[in-house]
């Protein structure tokens, strides 16, 4: 038996609106972020779907973001010796909105994860 | 080895929170325009810049950030009608959220060539405004400081040009604002009042 387990976090964005890819096409843009703090388990990576390229009212060039419906998976890893049973593993989510002509202030959302570290 | 038990799903629902893209379109009527709310804040040099010093000037009141694409386009052409309109009793005034301030603002000044006063916001500020929470958001105020128009989001180049000209060749403005009252005054002397002798 491993000691990992993947977890999807669901995102789902009202239609025509859109959030910067975790890696922005411009430099000034916010990038979606997902952390996990230390725990008895830990984030060994952070995978992010395929970013679309898209050109939008605003942008000269395609910009790099999310759209719709995705999911942000974490594979998670027990640390060694880490206390059997139930526990919660916390994170942050960091996003940045737009539609075509305006923007969203970057928010940051409080996640917390139900654990449970069997033998 | 331990083993892990997830719940393996978190779902969450990023609603774009915005009121809904409000843009007036054409100036606001006289009788229909508030006073912009004052403020003083300090310029990329350290100067206070205070709204009230601008009566008398039509001025583009622009709250932005370095993050947000929409902005981007527009910065240039307030560029542009800062540098043609300066001399006509004119000005922009920019306002960034960038939440870390000018260690953001400072270098994007530099690299796009900012020539208007720069600020930066707080929540205060934008709630003065009516709780500004998407950008760009922009207000015209009138020689008289009061709001002629507001427009959220990105707007045609051409609807600011107007509304800017408008207010700058409006003579019934032109006569409300403070600093053109006094250049007035100083040009009808009383021993040029028409039909004295």
């Amino acid at each position: 038996m491993t000691g990992t387990a993947d977890a999807a976090v669901a995102l789902q964005l009202r239609e025509g609106y859109h959030v910067n890819s975790n890696t922005p096409s411009d430099a000034y843009f916010i990038p979606l972020r997902l952390t996990w703090s230390p725990g008895p388990v830990e984030a060994v990576a952070v995978l992010f779907p395929k970013p679309q390229m898209e050109k939008l009212a605003f942008s000269e060039k395609p910009v790099s973001i999310f759209t719709g419906s995705f999911e942000v998976v974490t594979k998670f890893k027990a640390a060694a010796g880490a206390p059997l049973g139930q526990n919660v593993v916390t994170g942050k989510l960091r996003y940045q909105a737009c539609n075509d002509r305006m923007c969203l202030p970057p928010r940051t959302l409080d996640l917390s994860l139900p654990v449970e570290v069997v033998k | 080895m331990p083993r892990l038990a997830l719940a393996a799903l978190l779902a969450l629902l990023l609603w774009g929170c915005s009121n809904s893209s409000r843009s007036s379109g054409d100036l606001r009527s006289t009788k229909e325009r508030k006073a912009a709310p004052a403020f003083t804040l300090k310029d990329s040099s350290g100067a206070a810049v205070k709204l009230a010093d601008y009566k008398g000037k039509v001025v583009l009141l622009n709250f932005w950030a370095t993050w947000c694409g929409p902005c981007q386009i527009e910065i240039p052409w307030f560029i542009e009608f800062e540098q043609k309109y300066r001399d006509r009793d004119f000005a922009v005034l920019g306002v960034s959220f960038d939440d870390d301030g000018w260690i953001s603002v400072r270098p994007y000044m530099t690299a796009h060539k900012i020539n208007y006063r720069v600020m930066i916001g707080s929540d205060h500020l934008s709630q003065l405004y009516g709780g500004v929470d998407a950008l760009p958001t922009s207000f015209i105020i009138d020689r008289s400081g009061r709001i002629a128009a507001t427009h959220v989001g990105l707007v045609d180049k051409r609807d600011y040009q107007n509304e800017i000209l408008k207010l700058l060749e409006d003579p019934q403005a032109a006569l409300d604002g403070a600093g053109a009252a006094a250049r007035l005054a100083l040009l009808v002397r009383p021993d040029q009042r028409p039909g004295r002798p």
